[in-house]
């Protein structure tokens, strides 16, 4: 049986190798400064969690099976192979002790995307069989149920009905030839209704056609998270699917950061084609709304604050400066951490962290960075664009017993806008 | 194998027989080594570039080949040691290669190519930083945890292979043993020595980094992101 998912799981790894992947085993010179990159170790100094050598079942495969040294290697018995034990051991490595956050790739010398090639070992970890229990669950109910947290469609109805019922907006669904198709992430509907309301108030007032589908409204794609290609692409499908059905022109994608990066990057190549609208996050939307001043804010939170980057939307999505523009123009008092933008740190959750009990007192041990980090600039609030940034900052500040409340940016915006929407309707 | 009467045979041998046979393994194994990892190649991108595809790949990647020679200030902050001694061994060392006088005679009797090299004591003493040099990162490859979890049999020999031929060169040039052909043809043969193990270990990294942030660099130019 373990014999038969071994081989499953090399089969995986070797499907994965690439030039690039090529490139950066040549490359490394075992500097170890992609070690003071990552929250991993730089909290719990221990070695093992350095990035380079999460990639190590890899770069075994690379070196036995795609160089020639490793060739002559293998026939003079010198290769160590990738065992079942291996991976067992590398296992809380791969899926605990990294979140994806990217910061690695930027850090190596001899400019290795290790980020990257992380996530390809966990192609090879779901094949053999050693995908955590917590991110199993959450990607067989996202396949099955349709969403990672077990959300049905009525349940966001629910929520719908709510948020209509309290504010008198419409939450518009299923309508085909609307101009915008927003996603949303289960915690979004769940933890933070907020959000969708925010929407309908920004959107009302642009004069944004916008649409919920029925049939797509999870954007989350716990398959990236895992790390296996076939779920991701079930998951891209069917956002695909309802996109094409209500021939909307653009995807919104949520706050939330992996599911950014699911439909953004990620998608076109998982289905092997572009898409034939557009996707678009909601930061970039709400920027160029606010550019081409079809969105207006009023007034300014004086409150010191500060914003945290989430790693897939900044650092591996290219979305930097609009938050910040966005941001500045609602509060007065916005102060960066010391290392911020596309060098900013991850809060420990990402990449389905978050979602395996099993890794939760070592994320909450990491947290310790973002905790001095804040200390450094004594802020009063924080802000951050990613639901489970969002949730995971929360329990972190509660665990090290700071009084920092953590609002989402899209919301911010939101409470900010200009009133008043039946005067000004018409004249512009 | 021969056998050499006299140290003035060895010498000649170094000069000719040996040095052939190492530029020959030397250059065949880089390009298999480069074979290697381009016949692999990347899968196509379907995601819609920010900007058009050619720029944003091309910009990014050139971009990421320069820039990340330079490490970010919380890096350095966190490991400067590696950061400077770095830098210092590797620019000595490349000092020494490219600007001692019987180098670059020897580069233009074999490629054609030449330039003014600098006053020989200026270039004893970058010899002796990048010694000096790679001795500190000898040391800290031992001491400092990071370095010494990942290190393998194969740092250590590259190391090795890269010190020798600086010292035999300091030697040879110094007169320190005799007689001088001896000392010279030692210095040449660890020299190539350097150049067989080259394509066969990470001492590739000299050429294949410039394809690892290429590829990188393109990546994060696809995406718009400022690396
Ligand atoms: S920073 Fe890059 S070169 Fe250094 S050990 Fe990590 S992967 Fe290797
Ligand atoms: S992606 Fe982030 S968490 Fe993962 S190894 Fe790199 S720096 Fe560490």
């Amino acid at each position: 049986m373990s014999q038969l998912n071994i081989e499953k799981g090399i089969n995986a790894l070797k499907e994965q190798i690439d030039g690039p992947t090529a490139a950066f085993f040549s490359s490394c010179v075992h500097c170890g400064l992609c070690a003071e990159a990552c929250l991993f170790y730089t909290e719990t100094n221990d070695p093992k969690y350095t990035p380079i050598n999460k990639v190590e079942p890899l770069r075994r495969v690379w070196e036995s099976e795609y160089t020639l040294f490793g060739k002559v290697k293998n026939l003079l018995g010198l290769t160590k192979p990738v065992t079942d034990e291996m991976l067992s051991d590398w296992e809380t490595l791969i899926y605990d002790g990294c979140t994806l956050c990217g910061r690695c790739s930027m850090v190596c010398p001899v400019g290795n995307d290790i980020s990257g090639m992380i996530r390809k070992v966990r192609e090879g970890m779901v094949a053999s069989d050693h995908a955590p229990e917590g991110l199993i669950g959450a990607s067989t109910r996202a396949v099955k149920i349709g969403s990672p947290m077990g959300i049905r469609l009525k349940a966001l109805q629910a929520q719908i009905k709510h948020i209509e019922m309290d504010t008198g907006l419409t939450i518009p669904i299923d309508i085909e030839g609307a101009d915008y198709m927003a996603l949303l992430s289960s915690m979004e509907i769940i933890n933070f209704p907020e959000y969708i309301e925010s929407l309908a108030k920004i959107f009302k007032q642009a004069g944004i056609s916008w649409t919920l589908s029925s049939e797509a409204f999870e954007a989350t794609n716990s398959g990236i998270q895992i790390g296996s290609s076939d779920i991701a692409r079930k998951l891209v499908q069917r956002v695909v699917d309802g996109a094409e059905k209500l021939k909307v022109k653009y995807v919104i994608s949520p706050e939330c950061g992996h599911a950014y990066t699911a439909i953004r990057w990620d998608g076109p190549n998982l289905i092997g084609r572009p898409y034939p609208f557009k996707v678009i996050h909601i930061l970039e939307l709400l920027d160029e709304l606010q550019q081409s001043g079809r969105l207006k804010t009023s007034g300014v939170l004086a409150k010191k604050l500060t914003f945290h980057d989430p790693c897939q939307i900044v650092r591996k999505g290219g979305i930097e400066a609009q938050p910040k523009r966005l941001l500045n123009s609602v509060s007065s008092n916005f102060v960066e951490m010391s290392e911020h933008g596309n060098m900013n740190w991850c809060c420990g959750g990402g990449g389905g962290v978050s979602a395996s009990e099993r890794a939760d007192e070592l994320r909450l041990k990491v947290f310790n960075r973002k905790k001095v980090q804040l200390q450094e600039i004594n802020v009063e609030v924080m802000v951050t664009a990613c639901a489970n940034c969002r949730l995971v900052l929360e329990e972190g500040l509660e665990e090290y017993h700071m009084d920092i409340p953590v609002i989402g940016l899209s919301e911010l915006v939101s409470e900010h806008l200009q009133e008043a929407e039946p005067a000004i309707k018409d004249g512009e | 194998m021969e056998i050499f009467s006299n140290a003035n045979d060895f010498l000649l041998w170094t000069r000719g027989d040996a040095f052939n046979i190492a530029i020959g393994i030397f250059i065949v194994g880089v390009v298999i080594r480069l074979l290697e990892i381009l016949l692999l190649g990347r899968k196509a991108d379907y995601s819609e570039p920010r900007g058009s595809e050619l720029q944003a790949e091309w910009k990014g990647g050139l971009k990421t080949m320069l820039i990340r020679s330079v490490a970010d200030k919380g890096t350095f902050k966190r490991a400067p040691f590696v950061i400077i001694v770095g830098y210092i061994w590797h620019i000595a060392f490349l000092i020494v290669l490219l600007f001692f006088v019987p180098h670059i005679e020897l580069i233009n009797a074999t490629l054609g190519l030449k330039w003014p090299g600098l006053a020989t004591p200026l270039v004893d003493a970058f010899a002796i930083v990048a010694m000096a040099g790679m001795l500190a990162m000898l040391w800290h490859r031992m001491i400092h945890p990071v370095m010494k979890f990942l290190s393998t049999f194969e740092d250590y020999l590259v190391w090795l292979v890269t010190f020798i031929p600086l010292i035999t060169g300091y030697i040879a040039f110094h007169r320190m043993i005799g007689p001088y052909p001896l000392a010279l043809g030692l210095h040449i043969l660890s020299v190539e020595i350097l150049l067989v193990v080259f394509p066969f270990t990470k001492l590739m990294h000299a050429i294949t980094l410039f394809l690892a942030r290429w590829y990188t660099g393109a990546m994060m130019g696809r995406k718009g992101i400022e690396s």
